[in-house]
Order: C-alpha cells, then sequence, then structure tokens
C-alpha cells in the first residue's frame, strides 16, 4: 500500500506527542480502540475555563494511518471551543490525510477520541462542579 | 555501506540465480521446441531438457524423476494433490486431515471441497511453536480418512513439522500423505522415503528459480498413489497435468534444485549464522519482544518476532527501506491478523506486532547489522508514542482494562 505525502509527513514528523499529567484538573483524556483490534489512541486536551482547548497531545498504537490521524487531530483542534470540536467529523480528516477506504476506520476511532477526551474533562469538571452540572441536567 | 532497500523476504520469494537465467536462456530462443513434439529435433532437445531438469528435481528430494508432475507453481501442485485425491478415492472415504497454519492454498482447497459436499475436513490446532502433535493427527483418523496433508515447514514462523512421524502413521493406516514443502526444499534436506511422503508439493521460485513454475511429486510405487486430474487437455504428465510444458520455466527450475541440493550445506551455516546474528541483535538491544514459532525446529533463514506495543504495519512504515513482511492485519487483504501467529494462542495484540524476516542467499553480516540497527530504532521511536508501552511502563495490567473498540 502506498501512503499520501500527508501521512508520511505526520508519521515521520508527527506533531504533540507526549502526555500531560492525568491528574491535573484542565486535562481531558480519551482512551478509544483496543490492543486486539490493532489500534488505540490516546488523546489529551488541555482545556480552559471557558472551554477553548489550549493545547493537545496524542499517543497511538496503530498503523501509520492512525498516527497520522491522531496527529493531525492534535493541530486540528487547538484554539477551537470544545463545542466546535466535539462537531469534528471524520470525513475532514479523511480528506485532509487522504485516507483510501481501508483506513477510514482511524479517522472514526480519532473523531471518537475527541469526543471521549472532552467528554472525560466536562465529567471531572461536572464532579467538582456539582451545582454547575446539576444546571446542565436540567 | 549497505545498499538499500535490503531485501529480506526470501520466504515470498526470491531472486533468480544468474546461474539458473543462463541456463534458461537458449531455451527462450534457440532451443524454443515445444517437448511434446515428437517428430523433430527441436521437440527432442526441448524433452531432453526438461527430462535433465526432472532429474535434478527429483533428486533433490529423493524421488524418481517419473514421479515428478510439473505445474504452474505450487498452489497448483495442492490443489491437484488435495482435489485430485479426494475425487479419485471417493468409493474409499472423504474425510481430511490437515492443521490450521497450513498455507491458503491447501486451507481453501480444503474449504472448496467441504463446500461442495466432497469431503469433511478435521483442521488441526497448533502448540504454542506452531507445531502440529503428531498423537492427534493419530487419534483424528477414522475409516473414511483417505488423505492428510501437513506442511513441512510453516512459511510465516519457519516451525518445521515432525513430518517422518507423521508419514509413519500414515502408512500403518494406509492413508495418502501430502506434503507442501515450498519452504523446506532446497532449504533442509527432504528425503520423501525416509519420511514417507506420498505427494510433495514444490516451487522453482522459492528457491531462486523462476516463478510459474512449480512441481508435485506423486509416488509411484509402496502405494501407487493414484489422481484424478484437475486440468483437461492433451493428456501430458502421464494424463495428471494436461498443457504445454514450460520448458525454459522447466529448465532453470531443475537448475535452481541442483544448485540447492549442491550447496545446501553450506548455505545452511550461513543462513543459520545470519539468522542468529539478527536474533541476538534484536533480542540485545530491545525489551520485550518474543520469538514466533520454534525455539530449534525451524528453518534456518527464518526469524519471526513480535515488538510489544508497536503496531505492525507502522514499523514497516518506519523501515521503509527494508523489505520484511509482517502479520499485522493493516497488511493483509482481509483485515485480520496473521492467521498463524492468531493459532499460537499469543493474543491478538502480539500478532498484530509480528515481523517476518526471511533471510536467503543473497543476504550479508552488513546487512543484517543494519536491519538490526534500523528495526531497534524504530520500535524505540514507535514505542515512545505508544500509550500501550506508557501504561506497562507504569506497571498497568493491559488485560485488565476495559477496552473501549
Amino acid at each position: 500500500m502506498s501512503y499520501s505525502e500527508k501521512v508520511l509527513d505526520h508519521y515521520n514528523n508527527p506533531r504533540n506527542v507526549g502526555s500531560f499529567a492525568k491528574d491535573d484538573p484542565n486535562v481531558g483524556t480519551g482512551v478509544v480502540g483496543a490492543p486486539e483490534c490493532g489500534d488505540v489512541m490516546k488523546l489529551q486536551l488541555r482545556i480552559s475555563e471557558a472551554g477553548v482547548i489550549e493545547d493537545a497531545r496524542f499517543k497511538t498504537f496503530g498503523c501509520g494511518s492512525a498516527i497520522a490521524s491522531s496527529s493531525y487531530v492534535t493541530e486540528l483542534v487547538k484554539g477551537k471551543h470544545i463545542d466546535e470540536a466535539m462537531t469534528i467529523k471524520n470525513t475532514v480528516i479523511v480528506k485532509e490525510l487522504n485516507l483510501p477506504p481501508v483506513k477510514i476506520h482511524c479517522s472514526v476511532l480519532a473523531e471518537d477520541a475527541i469526543k471521549a477526551a472532552i467528554t472525560d474533562w466536562k465529567t471531572h469538571k461536572g464532579a467538582e462542579e456539582p451545582a454547575a452540572a446539576k444546571a446542565q441536567e436540567k | 555501506m549497505v545498499k538499500t532497500p535490503v531485501y529480506m523476504d526470501y520466504h515470498a520469494t526470491t531472486p533468480c540465480d544468474p546461474r539458473v537465467v543462463e541456463a534458461m536462456l537458449p531455451y527462450f530462443t534457440t532451443k524454443f521446441g515445444n517437448a511434446a513434439s515428437r517428430n523433430h529435433s527441436f521437440g527432442w532437445e526441448a524433452e531432453e531438457a526438461v527430462d535433465k531438469a526432472r532429474n535434478q528435481i527429483a533428486s533433490i528430494i529423493n524421488a524418481k524423476s517419473k514421479e515428478i508432475i510439473f505445474t504452474s507453481g505450487a498452489t497448483e501442485s495442492d490443489n491437484l494433490a488435495i482435489k485430485g485425491v479426494v475425487e479419485f478415492y471417493k468409493e474409499k472415504g472423504n474425510h481430511i486431515i490437515t492443521c490450521v497454519t497450513e498455507h491458503k492454498a491447501v486451507l481453501d482447497s480444503c474449504r472448496a471441497l467441504e463446500r461442495q459436499g466432497k469431503a469433511t475436513v478435521t483442521y488441526l490446532p497448533v502448540d504454542k511453536y506452531g507445531m502440529v502433535d503428531p498423537d492427534a493427527v493419530r487419534r483424528a483418523i477414522t475409516d473414511k480418512t483417505v488423505l492428510i496433508t501437513i506442511m513441512y515447514a510453516n512459511n510465516e514462523i519457519g516451525t518445521i513439522h515432525p513430518i517422518r512421524e507423521i508419514g509413519k502413521l500414515a502408512k500403518e493406516k494406509g492413508i495418502v500423505f501430502h506434503c507442501d514443502a515450498v519452504q523446506a526444499v532446497g532449504k533442509i534436506p527432504v528425503d520423501v522415503d525416509k519420511d514417507g511422503i506420498d505427494l510433495l508439493a514444490m516451487s522453482g521460485h522459492k528457491i531462486y528459480g523462476p516463478k510459474g513454475v512449480g512441481a508435485l511429486y506423486v509416488r509411484s510405487k509402496g502405494p501407487r498413489v493414484r489422481l484424478a486430474p484437475i486440468i483437461d487437455g492433451g493428456g501430458h504428465e502421464r494424463g495428471m497435468r494436461s498443457g504445454t510444458l514450460n520448458v525454459t520455466g522447466i529448465v532453470g527450475f531443475g537448475a535452481a534444485c541442483e544448485i540447492a541440493a549442491r550447496e545446501l550445506p553450506e548455505e545452511t551455516r550461513h543462513l543459520n549464522e545470519l539468522r542468529n546474528r539478527l536474533h541476538a541483535g534484536l533480542f540485545e538491544r530491545l525489551d520485550e519482544i518474543y520469538l514466533n514459532g520454534h525455539p530449534t525446529e525451524r528453518l534456518p533463514g527464518n526469524l519471526n518476532v513480535s515488538f510489544a506495543y508497536v503496531e505492525g504495519e507502522s514499523l514497516l512504515m518506519g523501515i521503509n527501506d527494508v523489505a520484511v513482511s509482517s502479520g499485522s492485519a493493516c497488511t493483509s487483504a482481509t483485515l485480520e491478523p496473521s492467521y498463524v501467529i492468531r493459532a499460537l494462542g499469543i493474543g491478538e495484540e502480539l500478532a498484530h506486532s509480528s515481523i517476518r524476516f526471511g533471510l536467503g542467499r543473497f543476504n550479508t553480516a552488513d546487512e543484517v547489522d543494519y536491519v538490526t540497527e534500523r528495526v531497534s530504532r524504530e520500535v524505540k521511536r514507535l514505542r515512545e508514542m505508544s500509550p500501550l508501552y506508557e501504561m506497562a511502563k507504569e506497571g498497568i495490567d493491559l488485560k485488565s482494562v476495559q477496552w473501549k473498540a
């Protein structure tokens, strides 16, 4: 299989590889996929009180396209409000990286990782501020 | 300085040995006759060349030359052996015994017969080294068993099966024993008499001969094995395989066998040395890597390793000037990791992380050192990027994690 220039670029020079401290209250962590499926993505987002994604880190076990998808996503979400980031569709990733049909699941996983990380942030923010969370529920 | 790309995928195919090409060349142009033309010198010349090759090929497995049937390759040989035996012996029975790590040419031939209602098949499991247990073969035999088909050595993990024991068992019970010996012939000593093999598939391009030519050994005596043909036509190859002989290919296949037989001891030493060097080099530099296949009963040029926490295809991508292959799902058309590695019971994750190094005649120690460095560096880089490696280092048991797949 031949890879697109952009996949190769992200694979060779991955952006924002690494981890934030898991107990940082401003960090949301999303881990999606499973080792037996050959793909696991961990995406961490540092989110401001106002809900703006200030920084992102990833680690991925998976094929080159999975690595590239998660690397691209860290660039894509930075500076975005979480409400906007929640609407990011995998098709954006497919288009940017020129992924072939057999690699579409990599982009889906990256989309899921964004949602999982934001949900995680909301969950522990909610735990911190029960009143606010209750208000949201109503 | 190592010339790149480095080829280390000799189980997939091999380049033609220049000596093989030289032997073939006249048969493209001046000696172009049809070996079946009985009434002129062009035909006689071709027939003579085919006879010589038949001898060269027979002698590498200690067979008689008339027991060699030429085919288009080992896939056809496996199809002919399995489908041909089941068809011919259908009055006697319809049960086949094989094993889960066989080549697709064997497994899919068996499945086709099952689908058509022509056979029932027992697929024996293998142990953690990929070896089939002869006692399991014995226990699987029924009074309907007409064929046992077990490969000599596995193409992915290099494990050599206890062929002689299985052959002996087949003899005792009067069951035809077919052996796909594509990876074994020319690499380790194969003797159809001592091993008790009745049918044996082999291929030209795995032993430095050309692609598009193979053979099926069919035992002529003790017992005489009969086959129904799967290709009908002019009755070539004693009626078992019609079609004008690929004289050029056959000449090359013959020359390749002669060279392989003559150089076997030297080549075995060379390949063991390189393989052990690669094995030691990788295991010195990296933690959490695992050998797939049998530690001792394996092909000289084979090394199959799982690099935990690193996905195989991404590793191949990182070592793009080294030609090896992976059991990762992402490198296969089916999106399933290698069924051979999975059969070892080492877990899906390690199956995704497996790489097969296939060393061959033209590899050098410098190439091995280059590949060792290249692979080690890339594995370390990818592990820095791997959430699984991070979790493992934190002491998290990956098996206890609830994954959201």
